[in-house]
């Protein structure tokens, strides 16, 4: 009873002093901002259900920042079955490459818009086959990158240690290594919409072009003479939407544009 | 109870004392249920082929240039493809149509057919005519420094892009003021 009574003085006496919010550390309250979000559904258990738009509605002050976080609350809290690919959550597996409002890029790198009043359309690489929601079947793709060899070829390598190389020549490969096959930049370009069959499409040909540059291999007569067809080189026009789109801020279209002249050249 | 209060057991106890029961019972009849609405099918691994072929013939493809965000790039190249073969189109169609009818395509003809239109129709239609040509002519010097390695960046493309709409502009507006 005695310490009731002295904790009722003690508080009483504090109010004069203090405010009660001050001592008690109230936790500051962020305004509900909603923002809707449109995202491509098709599932395979119902292929006879044509693909939609499923509209998703989140707080974006109980978000990250970034679309993928987006997209990770959305089937966290709200819908188990949305399927997209993600790994890295910092833009260098490549797996969330998604179509976000109408670019391709990759969904960790891709801020959210925060203007409430418009939605954000989320589709998968434009003219992929669909595995599922998000997820486009890459098998093409890989088949591609693997048929230009992407390894290095030297039929007379150094009797001791390894390949030397003058930093001119290293200078060479900056802006091609760094690409990650995230295959923003194929999937946007119309070329390799319409001939997806036959044309590489420009990550695989930045590629192409990263090992005949490379001054310790040895093997770039051939490597050009497999592009020297109708098909794989030459449906690039030179439209640019590869280097526009890419995440990396490579530049697939120059490369391009050099194996093009080399092949001239010979 | 005294005790209990203590140690914080009182309502685990309780909650103990009074739900075993029924708890039990609700695990006995989750596995009857569960075993009769979930079948499993036992495959061998090489159906999986199978299984991913029948997949794959009905997946769907995605969206593409109705969902892609308009741009210069891309724009600017149908643009150039759609002059292109609109003008190929006009001098094909024009120098087969004069081998098949010398006598109605000549000059001294076009001359006096045009001569006769309304003046609206003749700037419109110079219009017409030299928009695309100017387009296509700035655009193909465009590739052409693009062969050559030159400006082959995005800004150079963007740069280069809106040099070539802007000379289109004052090209033809000039074409089709020039008497």
């Amino acid at each position: 009873m005695q310490s009731v009574l002295s904790a009722t003085r003690s508080t009483t006496k504090r109010s004069f002093s203090t405010s009660a919010r001050r001592w008690q550390a109230v936790p500051q309250q962020k305004p509900v901002l909603v923002k809707e979000f449109k995202i491509y559904r098709w599932n395979p258990d119902e292929p006879e259900k044509k693909p939609q738009l499923q509209s998703y509605k989140i707080d974006l002050n109980q978000t990250g920042p970034m679309v993928l976080d987006a997209l990770i609350k959305i089937k966290n809290e709200m819908d188990p079955t949305l399927t997209f690919r993600r790994s890295c959550r910092e833009g260098i597996c490549g797996s969330c490459a998604m179509n976000i409002d109408g670019q391709n890029t990759l969904a960790c790198l891709c801020r959210i818009d925060r203007n409430e009043k418009k939605n954000t359309k989320i589709y998968p690489l434009p003219h992929m086959y669909i595995v599922k929601d998000l997820v486009p079947d890459m098998t093409q793709f890989y088949k591609q990158y693997k048929s230009i060899q992407p390894w290095l070829q030297n039929d007379n390598p150094p009797e001791k240690g390894e390949f030397l190389q003058s930093p001119e020549d290293r200078k060479k490969l900056d802006g091609m290594y760094e690409c990650i096959l995230c295959a923003c930049c194929s999937t946007s370009c119309p070329s390799y919409w319409w001939n997806q069959d036959e044309y590489l499409g420009p990550a695989t040909l930045m590629q192409a072009y990263r090992w005949i540059a490379d001054s310790r291999d040895s093997h770039g007569a051939e490597r050009k003479e497999r592009l020297q067809n109708e098909m794989s080189l030459y449906r690039c026009h030179t439209i640019f939407n590869c280097s526009r789109t890419c995440p990396k801020g490579l530049n697939p279209a120059a490369a391009i544009a050099k194996i093009k002249l080399e092949l001239a050249a010979d | 109870m005294m005790l209990t209060r203590a140690v914080g057991l009182g309502p685990a106890l309780r909650k103990a004392a009074f739900t075993l029961n029924l708890m039990r019972n609700q695990v006995v009849l989750r596995n009857i249920v569960g075993r009769r609405s979930i079948q499993v099918q036992s495959l061998p691994p090489s159906a999986n082929l199978e299984i991913l072929n029948k997949q794959r013939l009905k997946r769907p493809s995605s969206p593409h240039f109705t969902i892609y965000q308009p741009q210069l790039t891309w724009l600017g190249s149908i643009a150039n493809r759609v002059t292109g073969a609109g003008l190929s189109v006009l001098l094909y169609g024009f120098s087969i149509a004069y081998l098949i009818a010398p006598g109605t395509f000549d000059s001294a003809h076009v001359v006096e057919v045009i001569a006769g239109l309304p003046e609206g129709v003749k700037y419109a239609g110079k219009a017409i005519l030299a928009a695309p040509f100017a387009f296509h002519s700035f655009n193909g010097l465009r590739h052409l420094g693009w062969d050559l390695v030159k400006f082959i960046t995005v800004r150079g493309a963007y740069v280069s892009g809106y040099i070539v709409l802007g000379a289109t502009a004052v090209s033809t507006v000039a074409l089709t003021l020039w008497k």
